[in-house]
């Protein structure tokens, strides 16, 4: 039975679709209206609250925290300063990404990073013979995000300029209603977003100051569905569904490294060693396997097909996340992993991972789609990521 | 000498930067020119009163073609349509009628006045979906001519001929009784309740001088229900930074292709030299020389008006003077203090989807009763949405703006429209706005009230009709503005038309400005 989260009641209250799904334990709402396309809309013109607490939270201090960082991360956590935060994926051994989150430095030496599952145990095994403490903080820590092009606003109301205009994946310490608040200029949107980490017992009093605060300006919550077109616009992959983390996959064919995945500029192979370093090492030298590209699905192409059956185009509402082929000239050349109809582009848009040779932005190919139980080819075009990248996402 | 364009299009609208901008994604030298000191025409967003930004007349988005805003990428120039998804009715006995996106929520509502509607309802918009998409195709369609079909008109017209016999029998029937029904009998084979009738039936008179039993009216019931088509695409938005983000959106797709853009920058004549169109003259006197000259306003304008009429054969000066305009509609935009309060509703959130002050059929049927006599109505059928409840940009935080459409207000009002008038048109308004949602007057801190006769004035809008002339059946398709000449093209070579006077009519659909260039760059020009 999954369990609640410290702004349950909150969400409870307002989650008239009952509609939940099970995230790392928890409950989590998939949309709080009986539609998502409000909260889609809140994320990408206003602002929304989005109940990030199952995320997995880990307290990384101790005299050698940067050196166990290094060691595990791929990017070079020495350039990440006091108050700054970085994006960061791990990888095994054989440079297979194990996971992907974030880095803050929180005070000197004193490191707090995010993941997506589990990963308390790699880290202390990478710790031995070390001084350092990797203590596991999901469960003290409340978390929240704050996204949309009105977010620093809101913020700015309950925090003070210096916090609103906070730069783009940098923290600092704010009190908001008289509670602690530790906040991070980042987020799972590709939008202006702040990610608020607070006390669990103060929860529902910053939940409740940040949706007064936030009235005037729309501010709404969000749920997973309306999270997921957002983020697949932005061109940031999930994990489970983009790829697959190398614990939990058991044959080779289901593993994937940051090259294959466009993330090759997290990978920094001249910070000194770190797991993973040789193979990928190896990997850039020979090029790697697979890319991973934007498809703009084409409107003509999928209208034609669905004309053979006397109908208009009719697209799911919600993002999916079951791979489909992609082809070149009859030769399949790769998958779909997930797609949205972005109302927001207007464009159908989907994440990719194929062969490198047709990587270029412009490339046509083609991609399987099913209208009344039958197969046919939509013609896509290859484009670069993110598909969604407005200016105050980092202004 | 002169630098000399390829075209110059008159009047920037929405139509004519559309056409812009596909003359200039072509290679064309294009320039346009705008009377005011805004693009847009009758698609603005303006800051009547500071602080509070207004979509000064047109209001919603529905019906602009997929094929622009995909050819444009719009979405990257700023198009951004937020869902406006429930509609409101408050009832003169203190009941309501609440539509919603939802099916099920708005199935309960409906069985709350009748269980026979509450079945009909999802099968009724069905039906008005495959009408929709059995005349789809025209819409995207350069008219035909059947009077005198050429090689083009004949291959269009067998085009046609194929998709009508590819619907069935039932379809057919249907369409053809929302050709020629009025909306409100055609809706009495469908439902009992009359809100929900009076509902449905509004989007068959808005921008027509006709009421919910005039016959003629299912038709333009029909071309509302268009936008439903494009799957994903679909349902009436709004965009965000009112309509005026859509002309600003289409404008940098056209500055983007190279298109020249001038305000403040009035057409007083088109050139014409041995019955061929060479430039245009401004007021300020400055003549500017084109290819082709392309005019973006109503019919009346584009001929009678920019035009020495003796340039015109004298059957066709007849037909564009017998083109119905009739303007009947006005609109109040309203700075508000706070969120109005309506008794009757039960849900906030309805304040973010369309308000309709409809109580019944007789109500609306009333109010255009004031108007076939020339009067205002004296308690106006009113689409009142409040846009900054779904785009806090519009006004300061905790305030709001009030978008109001009317119908009824003559253009040809007894009288003539003045100032008192439009006072006293204004206060039929909001009196009407307090009867349903009492207090609302103490909330208003600023009010703009547009009469017929000040949309025509400001906007250049013949006789204050927000279509550039009536959308009914003799004045649409291949009879728009008139027949032989719906192709976009005028009887003066190398001037052409591309406002909503021309297919496949108005609304902020694009449509002409797209068609007409494509029939400009088909030509060779």
């Amino acid at each position: 039975m999954p369990r609640p989260t410290p702004f349950y009641s909150r969400t409870a209250a307002l989650c008239e679709s009952h509609s939940w799904q099970e995230w790392s334990g928890f409950l989590s709402a998939n949309m709080y209206e009986l539609h998502h396309l409000r909260e889609y809309y809140a994320i990408r013109t206003a602002a929304a609250l989005i109940d990030i607490s199952p995320l997995y939270k880990y307290l990384v201090h101790g005299p050698d925290a940067l050196k166990l960082l290094n060691r595990v991360m791929t990017r070079d956590i020495a350039r990440c300063a006091v108050g700054q935060v970085l994006y960061t994926p791990w990888c095994d051994e054989r440079g297979s990404i194990i996971d992907d989150g974030t880095v803050t430095q929180l005070a000197p030496g004193r490191y707090r990073v995010t993941a997506a599952d589990p990963s308390l145990r790699w880290f202390q095994d990478n710790a031995t013979g070390l001084q350092v403490q990797v203590e596991d903080i999901s469960d003290s820590l409340a978390a929240l995000a704050l996204q949309g092009p009105l977010a620093g606003e809101i913020l700015q109301q309950l925090a003070g300029p210096a916090i609103a205009q906070l730069k783009y994946f940098r923290h600092a310490a704010a009190v908001i209603a008289g509670m602690k608040v530790s906040v991070t200029r980042t987020g799972y949107t590709g939008d202006l977003g702040y990610e608020l980490w607070a006390d669990p017992a103060d929860a529902e009093r910053l939940w409740d100051a940040l949706m007064a605060a936030g009235q005037p300006r729309l501010l709404r919550a969000a749920g997973q569905l309306a999270l997921d077109m957002v983020r697949i616009e932005a061109g940031l992959l999930l994990v489970a569904v983009d790829f697959i983390s190398s614990k939990k996959t058991v044959f080779d064919v289901q593993k994937s490294t940051p090259y294959e995945l466009g993330l090759g500029w997290t990978v920094m192979l001249d910070k000194g060693n770190f797991v993973g370093r040789a193979a990928l090492a190896a990997e850039r030298e020979r090029g790697a396997a697979w890319a991973t590209v934007g498809l703009d699905v084409q409107w003509e192409s999928l209208e034609q097909i669905y004309k053979r059956y006397g109908m208009p185009i009719h697209l799911p509402e919600t993002a999916w996340s079951n791979a489909v082929p992609v082809f070149s000239d009859d030769i399949q050349i790769g998958r779909a992993t997930s797609g949205t109809w972005s109302p927001l582009l207007k464009k159908y848009v989907v994440l990719a991972r194929i062969q490198p040779q047709y990587a270029k932005p412009g490339t046509r190919v083609s991609m399987e789609a099913t209208v009344e139980a039958q197969r046919h080819m939509t013609e896509a075009r290859v484009t670069a990521l993110p598909f969604y990248n407005p200016p105050h996402k980092r202004a | 000498m002169a630098e000399i364009y390829d075209a110059v299009i008159i009047g920037g609208g929405h139509n004519g930067l559309t056409c812009a901008a596909y003359l200039a994604r072509a290679g064309r030298k294009v320039l346009v020119l705008e009377r005011r000191h805004i693009l847009g025409g009758a698609a603005v967003s303006e800051q009547i009163y500071p602080g509070f930004t207004y979509t000064v007349c047109s209001y919603v988005v529905s019906l602009l073609r997929p094929e622009i805003i995909r050819d444009l990428e719009l979405p990257r120039h700023g198009l951004q349509i937020l869902p406006l998804d429930s509609s409101f009715v408050p009832m003169e006995n203190g009941d309501h009628l609440a539509l919603w996106s939802d099916p099920a929520t708005t199935r309960a509502e409906l069985q709350r006045h009748s269980k026979r509607d509450a079945d009909a309802y999802p099968e009724f918009n069905q039906m008005m979906y495959k009408m929709g998409f059995a005349v789809k195709p025209i819409l995207g369609m350069v008219p035909p001519n059947p009077l005198s079909p050429g090689v083009d008109d004949v291959r269009r017209l067998v085009e046609l001929g194929r998709h009508a016999k590819g619907l069935d029998a039932r379809t057919f029937q249907q369409l053809t009784k929302l050709m020629t029904m009025s909306a409100t009998d055609f809706l009495d084979e469908w439902f009992e309740c009359d809100v929900l009738k009076a509902l449905t039936a509004i989007n068959g008179i808005i921008g027509t001088m006709l009421g919910p039993r005039s016959p003629g009216t299912a038709y333009v019931m029909l071309h509302h229900f268009m936008g439903e088509l494009d799957g994903a695409f679909t349902v009436w938005g709004f965009q965000k930074g009112g309509t005026g983000a859509v002309s600003n959106a289409i404008a940098g797709a056209a500055r983007q292709h190279g298109a020249v853009l001038r305000c403040n920058a009035p057409v007083a004549q088109v050139i014409v030299r041995n019955g061929q169109a060479v430039g245009v003259a401004l007021e300020s006197g400055e003549e500017i020389h084109a290819r082709t000259v392309v005019s973006g306003l109503d019919p009346r304008q584009t001929f009678l008006k920019l035009l020495d009429s003796r340039q015109l054969p004298s059957e066709f000066e007849t037909a564009i003077n017998n083109f119905k305009y009739r303007g009947s509609s006005g609109k109040v935009n309203l700075a508000l203090d706070g969120l109005p309060t309506f008794p009757s509703m039960p849900d906030r959130a309805l304040l973010q989807g369309m308000i309709e002050i409809c109580p019944s059929v007789d109500f609306v049927e009333r109010a255009y009763d004031d108007a076939k006599y020339g009067e205002f109505s004296r308690r106006p059928f009113l689409d009142v949405l409040i846009p900054s409840t779904i785009d806090p940009t519009l006004a300061p935080p905790g305030k709001h703006v009030m978008s109001i459409f009317v119908q009824y207000a003559p253009y040809k009002l007894n009288g003539g429209w003045n100032a008192k008038q439009r006072d006293a048109f204004g206060d039929a308004v909001v009196n009407t706005l307090e009867e349903f949602a009492p207090g609302i007057k103490k909330l208003i801190l600023h009010r703009q009230v547009l009469s017929p006769w000040d949309l025509e004035q400001d906007f250049g809008l013949a006789e204050g009709n927000i279509f550039h002339g009536e959308l009914t059946l003799d004045q649409i398709f291949f009879l728009r503005p008139t027949a032989g000449w719906a192709k976009f093209r005028t009887p003066i070579r190398n001037y052409y038309q591309c406002g909503s006077g021309t297919h496949p009519g108005g609304g902020i659909t694009g449509g002409p400005g797209r068609l007409a260039a494509m029939e400009i760059l088909r030509s060779g020009k």
